[in-house]
């Protein structure tokens, strides 16, 4: 027992001190966090594009819809399982197994703070590149349990969208990777980084050399880091089969998508499986890029009063949300009729202030930090997600492929060759 | 195709037909595969049936097969008055009801070598320049969506709400308006008639920009649109195209420029035409007109004449024998009547030449060579309406 | 940190590839075979972590499941699925197959048991820490030239497919 709780005093994850049970209970808060973001997810998806749309969205089911997603859950685990008459039930069986256990087994290493990620692999990067290309396998697992050429087909196009960006997805990745075997600090490279000139593939020490070097790779070298920002900002759109290149998806004339064929619960497990990559694949984002857990500007305001300061910030944004969620409640309609919905609602509200609160506590303040400045960024790539959805047409897939194969492999090259060679002067 | 002919009684095609060829064919092989695009779909606009002959991924050939929203107006007309006749028009082209109207009242107005009083043309005007607008939004929001953009099918009918609200207040009904008579129009225009469609051009002429932002110079909606669906104006010309399809491949030729009806030559406006006859120069061409829509009604709205609002028309009509055929630009292109009249109260024969019948022919030109996807980006920028091409 | 279980997961995941490589063989659907075939290359990825080569096994299953397997599976869907089922099967010369296969494992236990010398005892030559970087010196500059020429080549053989599958658009 003692043991248990001496890791709460180390500064290292969970794998790397061999504290087993830390681990599990890391891994069963992972798991329950992201099934919650793709909850929440699914919700804002829906109320965001609507709202874009000039229309409410759900509105009904729970106060402003909040509960319509656990009510789209409840009606598919309810829905009739039908399996394709001369289908492969192995295969049939296992796709939507292999989707979703790539999906949340990428998560062991995304860095939600220096030490809170279940462990730190030193070749953290590659593994999440290798299993999100096994996910490719469970799609066309998917496609050719359908026994029918349609979706075979549209599950064929969708898995060679995936390979392709993913040839830009590396080459944009190790352009990062490059930057943390940098000595310079600053944006072009001018002053001493207090770092030991090693790069590194492990994602923790890949945000610390971001810190070493005070500058978020994103602005590094200045063009140069933000065009591979650029690059996997896109390609990871690609991969996750989202718009603007959802056709394999979309184009249900002719080729159905490789879910077609799926009803009820494994349904289910593709959609939830399509959110998890989606954040997963932002995390890798966030983490080369943009800094990671570390919050803005931490060398330029730096200080214990900036640093008291930037803390308070998470209990400030659910102090906003319950405000926002207060307001709401106050301006709904005065009719009897909503009054299970206005009490639920400020119910919700209150249980936002009351989690605002308990932020304010300084020792959570201090673990709570890292978590929280990670989680923004992350949900504003979602929220670019969805922006994209709602103003974009579609790519045609000749056009898709060529975009990949055409523009930005060679662009990745390209900043690769260029990072290397500004690195190196 | 004289195979498909054969298996057109089964709905589901591709099955029979590939068995028709022999199974042991590959499957992805260099050999033809005929794909059905089927009566129900969610980006035929309607009840359209399309074969294609495809080789892989480009389409050689394509035929359309149509009529299943073939109702027999035609052969109903024979048998109801003139004026009985006026509502079965609103619903050939549902989504432009007022235009057909115009057409088919003015129709029988030159028949009986009248002419409505410059009130009603007024009035006329403005609300088929107001149908203009309406009809262009929907084939804006239904081809958006068809190319993948979801977002501008909101605006587009949302704003649409704003024409069928002043539809209402004129004559009481949204789609099918039924708004004119033989001679003239029924209703006087309400109180206030004035002051709405003013207040109607205001609102949307930002929101005709709004559209512009979203897609004109969208890259991706560049990509999906320039080069595709090309028809060289001669082209056009051979297979009797007309409307904003014949204008965006360069020939300057409008109706209500070169054979004036209602109260037309009354006001300046200008042809949008494009130069490639793609898809992407039919979308310029349609929100241009939009614009000049909107400069027509803000200059018939603000010069409406006095006067009666019906014409001398006797109760029975019976025009005297002889024949017509008159033409209107409509939304979707030239809408013409040909009326025999036989001396009766009821028309011996009526034939409407719908526009979107004699456009759709130009479809297997357009998409000669192209990739699966652009079929439908095609179909839509024909604007095309099934009520209209099977009547 | 220590290695904890070796034994197990040394038996464990050998077994595993050996009973799938047996699945890819026996198997009659092709799309079973491919499938096992992904087990057998991510029981070997363990093997190289448990040999502390952590970045042979992510790149083992970047490169072979997540590329060459997905392009096995490529190729058998397309061509004609029910053509396939009913091919004649080259079972039949099951006598000459054992005899090759007892004849390459009595060449395996010969040079196992004559050749101990070769393989380094227990000796892990390189830090785990390091195995990116020490591939990388070792491909880079010890074998460059072996190196650039495979790449050549991988690249003569894309041309030589695009070229080929160039007609059939």
């Amino acid at each position: 027992m003692q043991e248990f709780l001496n890791y709460l005093n180390s500064n290292v994850t969970p794998g790397q001190a061999g504290a087993y049970v830390w681990v599990v209970i890391y891994i069963l808060i992972i798991f329950a966090a992201v099934s919650l973001a793709v909850i929440a997810m699914n919700w804002l998806e829906r109320k965001i594009l609507a709202h874009m749309q000039v229309r409410l969205g759900p509105m009904r089911v729970g106060p402003h819809g909040l509960l319509q997603p656990i009510a789209d859950a409840v009606k598919l685990l309810i829905k009739e399982d039908i399996i394709p008459e001369g289908s492969d039930k192995l295969v049939f069986w296992m796709a939507p197994l292999v989707v979703v256990m790539t999906a949340f087994t990428t998560y062991i290493v995304i860095p939600f703070g220096p030490t809170h990620a279940v462990t730190d692999m030193n070749i953290g990067i590659l593994f999440m590149l290798g299993v999100a290309s096994l996910g490719t396998l469970g799609i066309i697992m998917a496609g050719w349990a359908s026994n029918s050429h349609y979706p075979l087909l549209g599950s064929l196009r969708s898995s060679a969208q995936m390979v392709s960006y993913e040839v830009a997805m590396g080459m944009a990745v190790v352009s990062a990777v490059l930057m943390t075997s940098l000595t310079g600090a600053g944006v072009y490279g001018i002053g001493s980084a207090t770092g030991d000139g090693i790069g590194t593939l492990s994602m923790i020490e890949i945000v610390r050399a971001q810190m070493n070097q005070q500058v978020w790779f994103a602005f590094k070298f200045f063009p140069l880091g933000l065009a591979a920002f650029g690059i996997f900002a896109i390609a990871m759109v690609a991969e996750t089969n989202r718009a603007p290149f959802d056709l394999p998806e979309a184009e249900s004339e002719l080729t159905a998508g490789f879910h077609t064929e799926y009803s009820g619960f494994r349904w289910s497990l593709f959609f939830l499986a399509e959110y998890a990559a989606m954040i997963a694949v932002s995390s890798i984002a966030v983490t080369l890029w943009l800094g990671g857990w570390l919050r803005p500007f931490p060398h330029w305001l730096s200080g214990d009063a900036w640093d008291t300061a930037f803390s308070f910030f998470p209990a400030l944004t659910f102090f906003v949300l319950a405000g926002m969620t207060l307001r709401t409640t106050l301006r709904m309609p005065k009719h009897p009729y909503f009054k299970i919905q206005k009490t639920g609602l400020a119910v919700f509200g209150l249980a936002l202030g009351a989690i605002g609160l308990v932020l304010l506590v300084p020792q959570v303040r201090d673990r709570v930090e890292d978590i929280y400045w990670f989680t923004v960024k992350v949900a504003a790539f979602m929220y670019l997600y969805i922006w994209y959805r709602g103003t974009f047409p579609r790519y045609r897939f000749d056009q898709l492929m060529k975009l990949g194969w055409k523009f930005m492999i060679p662009a990745g090259i390209g900043v690769l060759i260029a990072t290397a060679l500004v690195g190196v002067l | 195709m004289a195979d498909i002919l054969k298996s057109e009684q089964s709905a589901s095609s591709v099955e029979h037909i590939e068995a028709e060829k022999g199974a042991d064919q590959p499957f992805l092989d260099a050999t033809e595969l005929i794909l059905n695009m089927g009566p129900q779909h969610p980006s035929t606009h309607g009840v359209l049936r399309v074969i294609l002959k495809l080789d892989g991924e480009k389409v050689l050939n394509t035929e359309c097969v149509i009529g299943y929203l073939h109702r027999g107006v035609e052969k109903i007309a024979e048998n109801r008055t003139y004026a009985m006749f006026n509502p079965y028009v609103d619903r050939m082209d549902y989504v432009a009801a007022v235009s057909n109207g115009l057409g088919y009242c003015e129709a029988v107005e030159k028949l009986l070598n009248m002419e409505a009083p410059p009130r009603a043309q007024w009035v006329r005007t403005i609300l088929t320049e107001l149908n203009r607008i309406a009809s262009h939004q929907l084939w804006l929001g239904t081809h958006a969506l068809d190319i993948g953009a979801i977002t501008p099918l909101f605006y587009t009918f949302r704003d649409r709400e704003e024409i069928l609200k002043i539809f209402e207040r004129y004559c009481g009904a949204r789609l099918t308006t039924h708004a004119f008579r033989i001679g003239g129009c029924q209703y006087e225009t309400y109180d206030g008639f004035e002051q709405d469609v003013k207040k109607f051009c205001d609102f949307v002429t930002p929101k005709v920009d709004e559209y512009e932002t979203l897609l004109t110079t969208n890259r991706i909606w560049l990509e999906r649109t320039k080069g595709v669906g090309v028809l060289k104006a001669q082209d056009c010309i051979d297979l009797g195209v007309t409307g904003p399809v014949l204008r965006a491949s360069g020939v300057k030729w409008d109706l209500r420029k070169a054979q004036p009806y209602a109260a037309y030559k009354n006001f300046e406006f200008d042809i949008p035409t494009g130069q490639n006859g793609d898809t992407y120069d039919r979308y310029i061409v349609r929100i241009a007109e939009m614009r000049q829509a909107l400069r027509i009604i803000r200059q018939a709205v603000d010069s409406i004449p006095e006067g009666p609002i019906m014409g001398k028309v006797p109760k029975v009509i019976k025009p005297p024998v002889g024949e017509i055929y008159h033409s209107i630009e409509a939304p979707k292109g030239e809408l013409g009547y040909f009326i025999v009249s036989d001396g009766s109260t009821q028309p011996y024969r009526v034939r409407v030449r719908p526009p979107s019948f004699v456009n759709l022919q130009a479809l297997s030109k357009m998409v000669d060579g192209a990739l699966v996807a652009d079929v439908v980006a095609v179909i839509g920028t024909l604007d095309i309406v099934l009520g209209e091409v099977d009547r | 940190m220590t290695p904890v279980a070796t034994p197990y997961f040394f038996y464990g995941l050998s077994a595993i590839a050996v009973l799938s490589a047996i699945g890819v063989i026996t198997r009659r659907n092709p799309v079973h075979s491919a499938i096992s075939l992904i087990f057998t290359l991510l029981a070997l990825a363990g093997l190289y972590l448990m040999l502390y080569a952590p970045f042979v096994a992510g790149v083992q299953i970047i490169l072979y499941v997540g590329g060459i397997v997905v392009l096995f599976l490529f190729v058998i869907m397309l061509i004609n699925i029910e053509r396939m089922e009913r091919e004649y099967q080259f079972n039949k010369q099951w006598l000459v197959g054992l005899l090759a296969a007892a004849v390459l494992g009595a060449l395996f236990v010969a040079v196992y048991v004559k050749g101990q010398g070769i393989f380094p005892h227990n000796a892990v030559r390189f830090p785990e820490q390091l195995n990116t970087q020490q591939v990388g010196k070792m491909l880079y500059v010890d074998y460059l030239l072996p190196f650039e020429i495979a790449s050549l080549l991988l690249l003569v053989a894309i041309v030589g497919a695009v070229v080929m599958a160039k007609k059939r658009i």
